[in-house]
């Protein structure tokens, strides 16, 4: 066990060390002078004033020392949960600025991923090796998981905010009421959830329903299942044993899937304008906000190496080979 | 996400003679194929489909030869069919059909350069890790399960962001270089359970040396596998281009799919403005592009694998 997880652990760790790295070199070695960009957004300065406006930048930042201590700087401010400015925020600090963004996102996320992970397994399940539903989920299936995300919401409130007005058209509630712990704003968030949610859970929906299908063909074909056919096991019995065994690979496929679920949310707010990161990372972009946007970048690599090890956890619960691996004996 | 479960399956019998090495079958003729190709449903319907896009993006700019960011026509013009504008016209007078053709163009290129610098990368160290094992087994597992947690498009939207002019070839090149993992991760375990077969065993014997065998032996072994692989990888490869667009890190100067939605979305109000005809072909064009690669990576391995064949 300890082995195992000692194992996961340090990958992870390494992970986030590249990519805290990664996030350390772009500005630094990408061609082009960030700090100059930023002088060049005050506008209207004089010649003598942006050469001092652009030392207090290199000063304010640190990159005037060498960079082996920029490095370790770097480091050492991230340990503190300091990421900088934001200039979008007007000088909000990034990890505020983060941090009332994430539960939007999260929000979206966890229920659209277990809802479309559970739904659209027992749906593949069903279509495998049955005609009919072969015939319909399927195709439905296919057309689904080759959306883009922001296409399919897109389509989504354009049909029912624009053209019905069913469900409010941008934002994270609406612009006439406060944060409150009343029912009017309960609802209020309810409503302007349910669409982005919605577009994200039938594009995974298509993904999982197919993968499962797939996966249960495989099992049914394979040779224990055949022997428990040739037993004369009933028919269920088989394709529940078909089921757990193709449930492993689609929770390893869950991992897998995170980064591009998570690229999927960030398209989807930006359509609905949702107040998550989705929306940060836009905003930073057509700001040209780097320290927002390299914040951002660690948290969602955080986020997807948190939600990793989740489901290391979660797969040596539900598969007894692993446990008995661990303890040094053969499955 | 096809892409993640191709990924976890289990090595099948790629190189299609059962597990009995003493008696492999007489291999697969190209007329049996083609016959099972002919009679596969999944396979006719999005190789047609295949062609008539692969037609549009060809044949499209050249009849109709309109720049598509000419700003030259009457402003939001609906559809019509008379010739001129038939998929109408943009905000800022734009031919819509213009910037479907030559975004068209863009997601093939993407696609067919994205996919397959991914397909070779993950070919490399996916066999390499397999064969060699040990070691360099061990540290290629590592940097492979490195890459395939960072989530790409965070990686790419803090590097081209930086860009100040991107071009269609740099997207594609990054989108490669990041997107080979699970490829590599499954080719690695189909070389693993070919590995120590026994004519992988005698290839050793007569002295042929490691890189020889994997070209010569293992990888003609599981060529449908590796055809499959890169399909996936092309129809992600073109999804991944449209988030990245979409975001506004797209091509500066130039048209794609992706493009074409952010342009409506964010410059041009498309959806308050009802302008359906802007936004909906680009995304009927990238679900029927990549659903169409999809259907056809399932029809071809029903093709090649006699056991997924629906009797």
């Amino acid at each position: 066990m300890r082995r195992y997880f000692g194992r996961k652990i340090l990958t992870y760790l390494i992970t986030f060390f590249v990519a805290a790295t990664i996030d350390w070199l772009i500005p630094r070695f990408m061609p082009g002078d960030p700090v100059q960009g930023l002088v060049s957004r005050t506008g209207g300065l004089s010649e003598s004033a942006s050469k001092a406006l652009y030392d207090y930048y290199n000063n304010l930042f640190g990159l005037n020392q060498p960079l082996p201590v920029q490095y370790l700087n770097f480091w050492t401010s991230l340990l503190h949960g300091n990421l900088g400015l934001s200039v979008y925020g007007n000088g909000t600090p990034v990890i505020d600025m983060i941090m009332g963004a994430i539960p939007y996102t999260l929000g979206l996320l966890i229920p659209a991923i277990l809802l479309s992970w559970w739904l659209g397994n027992s749906f593949g399940a069903l279509a495998a090796r049955r005609r009919f539903l072969d015939n319909t989920v399927l195709p439905i299936g296919y057309i689904l998981t080759a959306t883009p995300y922001m296409w399919l919401a897109l389509v989504l409130s354009f049909l029912l905010s624009i053209n019905f007005k069913i469900f409010p058209l941008a934002g994270g509630y609406g612009f006439n009421l406060e944060p409150t712990l009343t029912w009017l704003f309960f609802t209020d968030l309810v409503a302007h959830w349910f669409l982005p949610f919605l577009s994200l859970f039938m594009v995974m929906f298509g993904g999982w329903a197919i993968g499962m299908r797939n996966m249960i063909i495989y099992e049914l074909e394979s040779d224990y299942s055949r022997y428990l056919e040739a037993l004369g096991a009933p028919q269920s019995l088989v394709r529940k044993y078909a089921f757990r065994n193709a449930m492993l690979p689609q929770i390893t496929g869950l991992a897998l899937q995170l980064g591009v679920i998570v690229a999927g949310a960030l398209v989807t707010e930006i359509v609905f304008s949702y107040p998550g990161l989705g929306h940060l990372v836009f905003a930073a972009i057509q700001s040209g906000d780097y320290f927002l946007l390299q914040g951002i970048f660690l948290f969602i690599i955080i986020g997807v190496l948190l939600a990793n090890f989740i489901v290391d956890i979660v797969y040596v619960i539900v598969d007894p080979r692993t446990r008995v691996a661990m303890r040094g004996g053969t499955a | 996400m096809t892409a993640a479960s191709e990924a976890t399956r289990k090595p099948v019998d790629v190189a299609g003679d059962g597990e009995k090495d003493s008696a492999p079958q007489a291999r697969r003729t190209r007329g049996e194929i083609v016959f099972f190709a002919v009679r596969s449903r999944k396979f006719m319907i999005s190789a047609g489909l295949l062609l008539v896009l692969i037609g549009i993006a060809v044949l499209g700019p050249i009849i109709d030869p309109t720049d598509p960011v000419a700003q030259a026509a009457t402003p939001m013009r609906s559809p019509t069919l008379d010739p001129g504008n038939w998929f109408g016209t943009t905000y800022f007078g734009d031919d819509v059909f213009a910037q479907f053709a030559n975004g068209l163009r863009a997601s093939f290129f993407v696609g067919l350069l994205g996919g397959g610098l991914a397909a070779l990368i993950g070919m490399a160290v996916g066999f390499t890790a397999g064969y060699r094992g040990g070691w360099i087994d061990e540290i290629l597992n590592m940097i492979t399960n490195i890459f395939l947690v960072i989530p790409t498009l965070a990686v790419l939207l803090v590097i081209t962001s930086y860009l100040k002019a991107r071009g269609v070839l740099f997207e594609a090149v990054f989108i490669g270089v990041t997107s080979w993992p699970w490829a590599a991760r499954a080719i690695r375990a189909q070389t693993f359970s070919l590995r120590s077969r026994d004519f992988i065993d005698l290839a050793k014997l007569s002295g042929r040396r490691g890189w020889k065998i994997i070209v010569t032996e293992i990888a003609p072994n599981m060529s449908s596998y590796l055809f499959l692989t890169f399909i996936l990888l092309f129809g992600g490869a073109i999804l991944i281009a449209a988030s990245l667009d979409f975001i506004g890190l797209g091509p500066t100067g130039g048209m794609s799919l992706g493009l074409m939605l952010f342009d409506a979305v964010t410059y041009g109000a498309a959806l308050l403005l009802g302008l359906w005809w802007w936004f909906i072909p680009p995304g009927v064009g990238i679900v029927a592009l990549v659903g169409a690669l999809y259907v056809m990576n399932v029809g071809l391995d029903e093709i090649f694998n006699p056991k997924l064949r629906e009797m």
